[in-house]
């Protein structure tokens, strides 16, 4: 059976908590290396100013995105954009809500207009001077695999490279125990439709039924895809780390799973 | 540079506003130039301005299998499924298709966080009380995830929460892929609802007019915030198709400022030429633009001008916010359907609220209602974060 969608893996960016880029991760899951002490996600690719003003998904998935479009040797600027969280920023939402039940008129305007879904993405364009379409997506406990289905198809349906953010910030106060997100991820791609200079290709199709998620027995990514929604990623993540040329699937609806296989340019 | 689309038939449509339930209310409102809007009586603390509320929402009862995701967000959406015979519709086209073939394709800035507020303000002991124990409702995908439900759907279930623009992205998102044989069919649409956030928030920001919006008034003071919900049923157009036709789609970023749109609409006017471009029409071909027109100062001065120097005489503009107020992340389906209403009913809507011109305006403005031919027509539909969306529609397939 041929694959719905076809793309092209021209760069990869990572964040997790003891793994601040790509190439750490995949010390840790291929090279057997430890997990390193976490630290704040540099978003380099921020003006100073605006990384001081910006809130942790901001920062987070600015930080996976400018790791993945560095490796395409891309220009940020041309590249449509999808950024994906299940929750975007938890932490302004459990402020906003805190301060609406006590104090309303006392809403920061600051983290009003942070507090929208695409906020990264308005962040990330205004900072990469990109008037190419941008988008904010979720998909609840999906928002993983809904967001590479819709990075996949606008790249295949434009034929242009799209770069792809998924993240998700630890949950906190009253909603934290709702969304059960427990610790920050975030990763990205640049998907293209044409294999030149790509490191894998992904091909996808979607198949029904959700199979949910498998322990890989590596106890520090089993632990790190329970996290967090967008973490549902990580048995990606690490067989492209691996180059597994294999076959996953990855839920991207209630009941809707991504056939993926992975292969590679030789 | 895009490629022309092939055009996609509206199978069904339906809106739920401040003008009330359905089609039938909008288009009576549009024909009398009859505004909705009213005092708030709705934010948790007083806040003296002007909102556009459904009535009838807190009498909504989901029924029992949907009681997981009872809000009032939900409530909006539900009332507004069952107008129209939007329902059958969708029933018919998971039939035909199959569940997993029909993808719900949904735009909501801020979902139910109502209910999240709502929990916040009757914490049990610092934590969500046991009637909100909920997850389903405190994540910005409620809304999809409740449709989803609603029509037992197992195709791609997408939010886009892209602000002000999300319900008419996912326009964009259908027809790629229906074009790339994902689906045969998608809902797209949205629904937000009054909320503290949005209330507190836009007053915070110093964007909330104290008076009913006055969209393009050269004193205009900001804005009105209202809800809705609307949904449209996208499919490929059969053979002598009589359905409007969803023609054309352009997005782009301003990259300028989080809460402030470009100086000189550069992020609008690249939407609006994607849009022409993907159409295949040029602007002289367009009839009627139902525009963003929110009545901040910004937004209706970048607006105007870019209608001004880019539109011929014969295309007519308006708002429809002074009718229904700003209604966010529903704003590009509620005005889609406002759209499809004038080009079904000949009529160019009001732009209600507005009296003084606004100097960047031109001879495009329709201040009245007017009769009008209207064959091919624009929404616009602008963002926070710079986000910008326009659509294009033409009245029916062939037979126009």
């Amino acid at each position: 059976m041929s694959a719905a969608l076809t793309v092209w893996v021209q760069g990869i960016g990572l964040w997790a908590p003891g793994a601040a880029d790509w190439h750490a991760f995949g010390d840790i899951v291929a090279r057997g290396a430890e997990p390193s002490a976490t630290t704040r996600p540099p978003a380099e690719i921020l003006p100073p100013n605006e990384r001081r003003r910006a809130p942790e998904s901001v920062l987070l998935a600015a930080t996976a995105a400018g790791q993945a479009v560095r490796m395409s040797g891309l220009d940020a600027a041309t590249l449509p954009c999808v950024f994906s969280s299940a929750h975007g920023d938890q932490a302004i939402t459990d402020y906003m809500c805190e301060t609406l039940a006590s104090a309303p008129r006392e809403l920061s305007p600051t983290k009003f207009h942070n507090s929208v879904h695409n906020a990264p993405a308005g962040y990330w364009t205004i900072a990469t001077h990109c008037h190419a379409s941008s988008s904010a997506v979720s998909g609840g406990e999906y928002a993983f695999g809904a967001g590479l289905l819709e990075a996949a198809t606008l790249a295949v349906a434009d034929d242009h490279p799209v770069l792809l953010a998924c993240y998700d910030i630890a949950g906190t106060g009253p909603l934290g125990s709702m969304t059960s997100t427990t610790g920050a991820f975030a990763l990205a791609f640049v998907l293209s439709p044409h294999a030149h200079g790509a490191a894998a290709r992904m091909d996808l199709s979607p198949e029904p039924c959700n199979t949910g998620a498998e322990a890989s027995g590596h106890a520090w990514l089993d632990a790190l895809a329970a996290s967090n929604p967008s973490a549902r990623a990580v048995p990606l993540m690490a067989a492209l780390a691996k180059t597994h040329a294999t076959a996953l699937r990855v839920p991207a609806a209630h009941e809707l799973d991504l056939h993926i296989d992975l292969g590679y340019p030789t | 540079m895009p490629h022309p689309m092939s055009p996609l038939a509206v199978r069904a449509y339906t809106a739920t506003s401040a003008l009330g339930h359905g089609l039938a209310a909008h288009a009576e409102a549009l024909a009398l130039s009859r505004g909705g809007l009213r005092p708030n009586d709705i934010s948790s603390a007083p806040l003296d301005c002007w909102i556009g509320r459904v009535d009838g929402v807190e009498q909504v009862a989901l029924p029992g299998p949907l009681a997981e995701w009872d809000c009032r967000n939900n409530r909006l959406a539900w009332l507004a499924l069952r107008q129209d015979g939007f329902m059958d519709a969708v029933r018919d086209a998971r039939a035909r298709y199959g569940a997993s073939r029909v993808a719900v394709l949904l735009g909501t800035s801020t979902a139910s966080i109502g209910a999240t507020e709502e929990g916040y303000r009757r914490l049990d002991h610092g934590r969500m009380p046991a009637d909100l124990h909920r997850p389903v409702l405190h994540t910005p995908h409620s809304l999809a995830g409740f449709v989803a439900t609603v029509f037992d759907l197992e195709g791609p279930c997408l939010t886009v929460a892209t602000a002000c623009s999300s319900s008419a992205k996912v326009f964009a998102n259908a027809e790629r892929m229906i074009r790339l044989g994902l689906v045969d069919a998608a809902i797209v649409g949205g629904t937000d609802t009054l909320c503290d956030s949005v209330l507190f928030g836009f007053n915070s920001l110093e964007l909330v007019s104290p008076s009913p919006c006055r969209p393009f008034d050269a004193e205009r003071d900001g804005i009105s915030i209202g809800e809705a919900a609307g949904f449209a049923l996208i499919e490929r157009p059969q053979e002598d198709d009589d359905a409007p036709l969803f023609i054309g789609y352009g997005e782009a970023s301003d990259a300028h400022h989080m809460s402030t749109p470009h100086p000189e609409g550069l992020g609008a006017e690249l939407a609006l030429r994607d849009t022409l471009d993907r159409a295949g029409i040029e602007a002289i071909d367009v009839d009627y633009i139902n525009l963003h027109g929110t009545a901040s100062q910004k937004n209706d001065e970048v607006e105007a001008a870019l209608v001004t120097r880019f539109f011929p005489d014969t295309t007519r503009a308006s708002s429809t916010k002074g009718f229904t107020g700003h209604t966010l992340g529903a704003a590009g389906i509620l005005e889609a359907v406002m759209t499809l209403l004038a080009m079904r009913d000949g009529v160019v809507p009001a732009n209600l609220g507005g009296t003084t011109p606004d100097p960047h305006c031109g001879a495009q403005m329709a201040w009245h209602a007017e009769r009008a031919d209207i064959r091919i027509a624009l929404s616009n539909s602008f963002g926070f974060g710079g986000n910008n969306a326009c659509l294009a529609f033409s009245r029916q397939g062939g037979a126009a």
